[in-house]
């Protein structure tokens, strides 16, 4: 099995610990099932919470009974949203959760939530449900993000006027927002260009599809005060949230992080955690919730579908004119940020004179949208990237070139404003260039693509406490949770700091109770904040350790300082003082002022933006349209790769989710507006018989804002795989594919088509 | 519903259970067990996430009543480390960083058990389709892959080495006669 994995070092910072490869430190929990998720926990005299759920689109509530399955034996709470009385004034986000954790007086999508159940088993929950009698009358509905533009559309919230226009509207539509970016004058740019493409390019919903369902156990009791364990990505949020909607006192509300199996932004949001919280509260006893998959894919945010028009045009040298997107992103029956996260990262790789994107959210009858991974850029650079090939195939160049002369540099004022500091896209697309997968021959049937792509990553409010114990081991507590891996790294980064071994640092993820606020572990933000506030909570630690060798050698602290794990005392006439460890320190802490310690609580400023250029091979089968990637090459910028097993892991996982999308992964409604294929069987994403091996290359271009130069990992390499594989489809069949995903029968119909016009040409 | 009464081994222990009739296997190790291991991801025998064996046979745990175990032998992610030896699958995984989030993990654990049991020595097709049932959205399988291809070769490596060791006793044995 080949693995042409390696690094590229940009950076002349040295390391000692920081990318070296050591196993994690919950690997054993992991392998043996010892680790505990958010349905491996149990309390005394639980009970099992369960949801019902609208099987229609769209739907007045004119009443619910919930009588019968009070008087059920064994039910021992029953919940609707009289129970949730709104506390947070009419609207807004907080409002907008309130109200898709519990329907109030209209279901807006198959699968809200309309009522719940605590019982003392699954069984009697279940039989409690069907007791349950919704009078519904049911309502036009929409899932189509261009149908819901369209004037005659049926309105999924009324009252929504679209914000940012001016003037503002006078009559009700189902276009939440507005939202534009750019620079210049395109109408003058696309004058300057020889060649113009332009076209419509549409994507499909898909979901995050972690393994895990969404579980919690919810227990509060009649003072008020509270405890929530959960499969999250923000404790800290969900504690707010929570307490906002219940009229918790927010101190009051302990929440704790289980392991979480998997979430990619799915589980940045609230969704039945209220629920399961006012269960307890009604019965006085811990509820356990548990989703079932089906109830994932239904009433979990998936990520938006979207439409759009791109429009391109360049001089015959291949220089970038002007460029323009039109977006329209469905946010489900809420409005969301997600039209403009697409056109902030449509066109952020390149260097535009004159650049224009138009945004549109739309509201429809479908699930409430939720980040994933890059969250709205990967369907933009699909539209994109898939018309920059058009480009360059019109002016005769290759797709790398053709990029590698537009690509934004330091000093390039991005299409969503800010200017660039030192960043990566035209080093990983050197790297591709110069791959040996670009050269490699290609079979029948066969094509290459590539693409690139964008995140801009995040960096948050963060609070990190680091404590040193007696016999000089470490524990470091930290806010952010551990999606894959970083407990390693945050591991390596306090021992490079404190210069001691990577075994002596145990690292936890802190409760709410533990630490100061943290911001959801989200925008690839775990490793850079938390290591960033790591390094400062070491550095403080330090700052004691040093005063406490001060004091035992009667010097000023300016003559100590700290290498390799020991004060040293600095100059000739201290020469006599032998260096004290970290060790001997922290044994004589009882001594010598009590416990040592370090901790931080910042905002993690400029987290570094980043760039990715992937490679694609796949096989199209002319009579199915079935398509196989069968090479995929990832090369990212990672600023800093402080564990580059994970960090390859990072990229390898974000390729996969791509080609899933790419190839196969959609929300399939029917014309009763119901989804259609609720589960993985129909919802097929890629299984192990399905992939590659897929390569990856780490590029090291620090991030300037960061102490050891760490960018963000996790997100950017989602972006590339629908319009690397769009091309590479293109160069084996001769069809571009303007809609994703590009399932067998999207290619069949296209090949078909293509056959069709070829006829009718040689006809004419 | 009155419950049914299973006597049964896990992981090499007599175990014994009261359960409702249509209780999956899964939530009888899980809730009445203590054997939270096997996850359910799917409940519809989709992703492979609660896989465990049941007389050594390879199943999900989800699709198996508690009531058909009676008289079996049922392994789990739980059994497979034998004390503080990990099983090599178990310490490839780590090394090759073959888990990110770990939801995923023992039933793949369990289902490279089974391939490895039949087969020490599988192609990267035969290791890809004898997981095909066992779904990860974390790593794009390269690092599960590469986990299993190693783990085999370090099973392969300890049977060579235990076969020499008989030899070499057959040998003497035979020489002392």
């Amino acid at each position: 099995m080949s693995d042409n994995n390696q690094n590229t070092n940009f950076t002349n910072q040295e390391f000692k610990v920081v990318g070296s490869r050591p196993e994690r430190p919950d690997g054993i929990d992991k392998v043996t099932g010892r680790a505990l998720y958010g349905a491996d926990t149990y309390a005394p005299g639980q009970l099992v919470g369960a949801i019902l759920r609208s099987p229609h689109a769209h739907a007045k509530i004119k009443s619910i009974d919930t009588s019968k399955a009070e008087k059920l034996k064994g039910v021992k709470a029953v919940l609707t949203s009289k129970d949730l009385p709104d506390l947070v004034g009419g609207a807004g986000p907080n409002y907008d959760i309130l109200v898709n954790c519990m329907a109030r007086d209209r279901a807006l999508y198959d699968g809200h939530a309309v009522a719940a159940v605590a019982a003392i088993d699954e069984n009697t929950a279940r039989k409690a449900l069907k007791l349950i009698k919704v009078d519904y009358k049911i309502l036009p509905h929409v899932t189509d993000v261009d149908e819901a533009r369209k004037p005659n559309a049926p309105i999924v919230q009324p009252g929504t006027r679209t914000a940012n226009v001016e003037p503002a509207p006078t009559k009700d539509s189902n276009i939440a927002a507005r939202n534009q970016f750019g620079h210049g004058d395109v109408d003058e740019g696309f004058k300057q260009a020889d060649v113009i493409i332009e076209k419509t390019y549409k994507t499909e919903q898909t979901h995050q599809g972690y393994i895990e369902p969404h579980a919690c156990l919810a227990s509060v009791g009649p003072d008020g005060s509270g405890e929530l364990w959960v499969t999250t990505q923000g404790h800290y949020t969900f504690r707010t949230v929570c307490s906002t909607l219940l009229g918790l006192d927010i101190a009051k509300l302990k929440v704790t992080s289980s392991e979480i199996g998997g979430g990619f932004g799915g589980k940045t949001h609230v969704w039945m955690e209220p629920v399961a919280l006012g269960l307890s509260r009604k019965a006085n006893r811990p509820v356990k919730v548990v989703m079932s998959r089906e109830e994932v894919f239904r009433a979990s945010g998936p990520t938006a579908s979207t439409s759009m028009d791109i429009k391109i045009g360049a001089t015959r040298d291949g220089r970038i004119t002007a460029a323009t997107a039109d977006l329209r992103y469905q946010g489900g029956p809420f409005p969301g940020m997600w039209g403009l996260l697409g056109a902030m990262t449509s066109f952020a790789c390149y260097n535009l004179p004159n650049v224009k994107t138009v945004a549109w959210d739309i509201l429809v009858n479908r699930p409430k949208v939720a980040a994933y991974r890059a969250p709205s850029a990967p369907m933009a650079a699909f539209g994109v990237e898939s018309t920059m090939d058009l480009v360059a195939d019109a002016i005769g160049m290759s797709p790398v070139d053709f990029r590698m002369l537009n690509a934004a540099r330091e000093g390039t004022r991005a299409s969503y404003g800010p200017t660039y500091g030192p960043i990566g896209i035209l080093p990983t697309l050197e790297a591709v260039k110069n791959h040996p997968h670009m050269t490699a021959p290609l079979g029948p049937n066969q094509g290459r693509g590539m693409a690139c792509g964008f995140w801009f990553n995040f960096g948050g409010q963060t609070a990190t406490d680091l404590n040193i114990s007696t016999d000089g081991t470490v524990n470091l507590t930290i806010g952010t949770v551990d999606v894959g891996g970083s407990r390693a790294s945050m591991s390596l980064i306090a021992a490079e700091e404190l210069g001691i071994s990577y075994d002596e640092i145990k690292c936890n993820i802190g409760d709410t109770n533990s630490l100061g606020h943290n911001d959801t572990t989200e925008g690839s933000r775990g490793t850079f904040s938390s290591g960033m506030a790591t390094i400062f909570a070491a550095r403080q630690a330090i700052d004691v350790m040093r005063e406490r060798a001060a004091q035992k050698w009667e010097i000023p602290v300016e003559e100590v300082e700290w290498k390799d794990g020991e004060a040293h005392a600095v100059g000739v006439h201290h020469s006599n003082l032998i260096p004290l460890s970290l060790k001997e320190i922290a044994k004589a802490s009882p001594r010598t002022g009590g416990p040592i310690a370090g901790h931080n609580e910042t905002v993690a400023d400029n987290a570094g933006v980043s760039f990715a250029s992937h490679i694609c091979d796949v096989e199209v089968d002319p009579e199915t349209g079935s398509t196989r990637v069968i090479r995929y090459t990832v090369v990212q910028d990672a600023g800093k790769a402080i564990h580059p097993q994970y960090v390859e892991g990072q990229f390898q996982g974000a390729a996969a989710q791509g080609i899933g999308w790419a190839l196969n992964e959609e929300y399939i409604y029917g014309e009763d507006g119901r989804l259609q294929n609720a589960g993985f069987l129909d919802y097929r994403i890629p299984v192990c018989s399905d992939l590659p091996f897929i390569d990856t290359k780490i590029l090291e271009i620090p991030n300037p804002d960061h102490p050891y130069g760490v960018r963000g990992v996790g997100e950017t390499s989602i972006v590339p795989p629908l319009a690397a594989i769009g091309s590479a489809v293109s160069n084996a069949v001769g069809v571009r594919m303007d809609h994703v995903p590009m399932s067998p029968p999207r290619i069949r119909a296209a090949l078909k088509a293509q056959a069709a016009s070829e006829k009718a040409v040689s006809a004419g | 519903m009155s419950g049914v009464h299973v006597t049964t081994t896990v992981n090499g222990d007599a175990v014994e259970f009261v359960c409702p009739p249509n209780e999956p296997l899964l939530d009888v190790l899980r809730n009445r067990l203590g054997l939270t291991g096997a996850k359910e991801g799917c409940g519809t025998g989709d992703c492979g996430a609660c896989s465990v064996t049941v007389d050594d046979r390879l199943v999900c745990s989800c699709l198996v009543l508690g009531a058909e175990v009676e008289g079996r032998s049922v392994s789990t992610v739980e059994g497979m480390a034998d004390g503080a030896d990990l099983h090599p699958l178990q310490s490839k995984f780590i090394e090759h960083a073959a888990l990110q989030c770990g939801i995923c993990t023992p039933g793949f654990l369990v289902a490279a058990k089974a391939l490895l049991d039949r087969n020490d020595d599988p192609s990267e097709t035969e290791i890809r389709y004898a997981l095909a049932g066992n779904l990860c959205r974390c790593t794009g399988y390269d690092k599960i892959v590469r986990a299993v291809d190693d783990a085999a070769k370090d099973i392969r490596k300890a049977k060579a080495k235990a076969a020499t060791k008989t030899a070499k006793a057959k040998a003497k044995k035979a020489a002392a006669k």
